[in-house]
């Protein structure tokens, strides 16, 4: 491993992966209260894999996750303000409320989007990667997934069409050992994820998730194949304190499992660190902490202040309407109404339509009753 | 060409060739056009629509893909939001059952779930239809399953001209367009214009006019409909108008809404399904936009609300012809109760 980094690094990744800390630990909170709503993935033990990779890759190289990246998008520069405002489904999310949790993107800061369907990912971060291949261009695309995802019938296509196409993406396995709420003895057949590479021709690589400058260190070298040759595979170990999602009660795993990785915690043991190799003093890293405190509490303040959308912005962004085109009317409630008696009264029926559902969605019992279950 | 229509001066090619113009012209046009698919590219083409891509753009932008449908639609919608303009073919559109995940949860619905901070403006081209006795794996007709679909296009050409003509509006259009051709159509040929000819989506096209009837058919099933409404002319002396939407989104309801103010009848005819296809949701349209025009009930044609068999006979039977037509038109000329109109055997 190289030397350990200086005092601006440090400062860099402990402050990311406070925030991604802190900000979790917060929107569960705020889920509990019934501001966020739907299901919340939090990353609480993963922040080492995420700020690890994410300070591997260069501002232009495209990133891409599951459900659960909250972190992912604050690692790669997105306002808190932001992407807390997405978990309240406000007009000032990262996607305009339309999202949610597990829908978080940043195109601008090239954080491609989470995405809910496991393993979905995993095609568009071929395809990202087969344009930067197609333009000659020289970025990487790193594709997070979850251990559960290298069981779906994408992982296998995904994994052979960039291997054989030589695309320059890192699969990078986020292996926090559940699949859901299933231990990854009882969903994979082989547990080494890193050997499913084998299969394909492909490298692949375990790492140790909870340890940042690793995580840094080896997606960096793996970064520099895809960009020379093509596509590798890393495992990092990592591990998730929290439910699968917030509705998750864990049943399936021992308290005491959860202890023996607390112990191993990303956050604390590198502070430790920076403090044993005196590249931060304990100022430093208590000061860490209180911007990550201070940040998140200024983005729920945010989130919270932030406006509902507009309805009538209900059926904005669904389609481009090209004028090159020509067509305009979709839908035949949407705004631009075909004739026909009825046609006529459709923008105020859209908007009634629109106003009702919203009114119904008021009048609905709050909070943890209606929480669905672990799945999602 | 030598080859010349009744005016002498467009050239006759069929509907392959006119898709594949589309294509080659598109490619031509703008280097982000790229084609993908299984065995398009040294195979040319299943049903050789892409024929002779591969000679003239190379493997970077004829590209074969493994047997991998999902991830060929998802890394076509990848590469659509990062900036290129991908037509996707999958071999058949039962095959884009498999590819469901990509095109409903992640084409559809990006743009709509990230507020537009991405497009994906991609093309994904899909033979279906009856009639070549593939049995039921190969032989459906889903433009309802896609129809459904908010943020996708649906294409549905019927003409040699019009399947170029939409084509090429598709790979310019900054959406997801799924582009439905019938296998039966391929071989058709017909008078196709040279040049940059765009057919804009959401205009229905009407193909005869007439004053007793409004008969409503897309893909192989507007050609079926024509041939009812010449033999209702000539056997029983009803004006049948027909309309082929040529999109179904957007579709162009006011062409039809204005024909059946006309004619006061309506008669739509698919070769999909009857329960939640395109003419359950036309029919449900007229009766609610255009229900005061009405003096009969609307009449449905549609394919049997069976797995496609695979003997000639029953295959047959299952898809609508002429005569369904003909008997729904008389039925709803005639003020009769309503009926079920599959082209079944009754």
């Amino acid at each position: 491993m190289a030397e350990f980094p200086d005092r601006d690094t440090c400062l860099d990744l402990l402050g990311r992966m406070a925030l991604i800390r802190r900000f979790e630990e917060e929107a569960g909170r705020q889920y509990q209260r019934a501001k966020a709503g739907g299901f919340l993935h939090l990353a609480i033990g993963h922040e080492a894999t995420i700020v690890g990779t994410v300070a591997a890759m260069r501002d232009d190289d495209y990133l891409i996750g599951t459900y659960r990246t909250h972190g992912h998008a604050l690692a790669r520069g997105t306002p808190a303000e932001q992407v807390m405002a997405e978990l309240f489904g406000r007009e000032n999310g990262t996607s305009g409320g339309r999202g949610g949790s597990m829908h978080i993107a940043d195109v601008e800061r090239r954080f491609m989007g989470g995405y809910g369907i496991v393993g979905g990912n995993l095609p568009l971060a071929l395809g990202f990667a087969l344009a930067i291949q197609y333009r000659g261009e020289d970025h990487v695309t790193v594709c997070m997934i979850g251990d559960g995802a290298t069981n779906t019938g994408n992982f296998g296509e995904a994994m052979n069409m960039a291997a054989l196409w030589k695309l320059p993406v890192v699969f990078l396995v986020e292996n926090n050992l559940y699949g859901m709420g299933t231990a990854i003895e009882r969903h994979s057949a082989n547990t080494d994820l890193s050997r499913k590479a084998e299969g394909y021709g492909i490298e692949g690589e375990r790492i140790d998730g909870m340890n940042v400058l690793e995580v840094r260190d080896r997606v960096s070298a793996h970064i520099g194949i895809a960009r020379q040759q093509g596509p590798t595979l890393v495992e990092a170990f990592t591990y998730r304190y929290r439910g699968h999602s917030a509705a998750d009660p864990e049943n399936y795993r021992d308290k005491k499992e959860v202890k023996e990785w607390q112990e191993k915690d990303p956050v604390e043991t590198f502070a430790d660190r920076c403090r044993e190799e005196g590249s931060l003093t304990d100022e430093e890293i208590a000061g860490v902490r209180d911007e990550a405190d201070r940040t998140v509490k200024a983005a729920v303040e945010f989130a919270d202040s932030s406006p509902e959308p507009a309805l009538e912005t209900l059926y904005d962004e669904l389609y481009v309407v090209s004028e090159t085109m020509g067509w305009y009317a979709v839908d035949e409630r949407s705004p631009e109404p075909h004739r026909g008696e009825f046609g006529e009264q459709a923008p105020e029926h859209a908007k009634q339509l629109a106003e009702r559902g919203a009114a119904y969605a008021e009048e609905e019992p709050e909070a943890a009753e209606i929480r669905p279950g672990v799945r999602g | 060409m030598s080859d010349r229509g009744e005016s002498g001066t467009v050239p006759v090619i069929r509907f392959r060739e006119a898709l594949r113009d589309a294509m080659a012209e598109e490619m031509r046009r703008d280097d982000r056009v790229f084609v993908m698919g299984e065995d398009i590219a040294v195979f040319q083409g299943s049903f050789k629509v892409t024929e002779g891509l591969l000679d003239e753009f190379g493997e970077q932008r004829v590209r074969d893909t493994p047997i991998s449908e999902n991830t060929i639609v998802g890394t076509g919608v990848g590469a659509a939001i990062a900036g290129l303009r991908p037509i996707v073919e999958i071999m058949t559109v039962n095959f884009a059952l498999l590819a469901l995940d990509q095109i409903v949860n992640h084409a559809a619905a990006i743009p709509y779930m990230f507020n537009g901070q991405m497009r994906v403006p991609m093309v994904i081209r899909m033979p279906g239809g009856g009639g070549h006795q593939l049995g039921p794996t190969h032989s459906h007709s889903f433009e309802a399953l896609f129809l459904q679909v908010p943020g996708l296009l649906v294409a549905c050409p019927s003409t040699p001209a019009d399947g170029k003509a939409l084509l090429k509006a598709a790979v310019r259009d900054d959406n997801p367009v799924v582009f439905i051709e019938h296998e039966s159509l391929y071989g058709m040929r017909d008078e196709v214009p040279e040049g940059d000819r765009i057919q804009r989506f959401g205009e229905a096209a009407i193909r005869r006019e007439g004053s007793d009837v409004t008969i409503v058919g897309i893909l192989k099933m507007a050609h079926v409909a024509q041939e009812a409404a010449d033999r209702l002319q000539t056997e029983h002396g009803i004006s049948a108008e027909v309309i082929d939407p040529r999109t179904l989104r957007p579709l162009d309801l006011d062409t039809i809404l204005d024909s059946v103010k006309k004619t006061s009848r309506a008669v739509i005819v698919e070769e999909g399904w009857p329960h939640g296809g395109v003419g359950a949701n036309l029919s449900a349209l007229i009766a609610e936009q255009g229900f005061d025009y009405l003096d009969a009930p609307i009449q449905r044609v549609t394919g049997a609300d069976v797995p496609m068999p695979y003997s000639r006979r029953m295959e047959q039977a299952a898809i609508p012809h002429a005569e369904n037509v003909i008997e729904a038109v008389l039925a709803a000329t005639e003020g009769g109760l309503p009926r079920e109109g599959t082209g079944g055997p009754r």
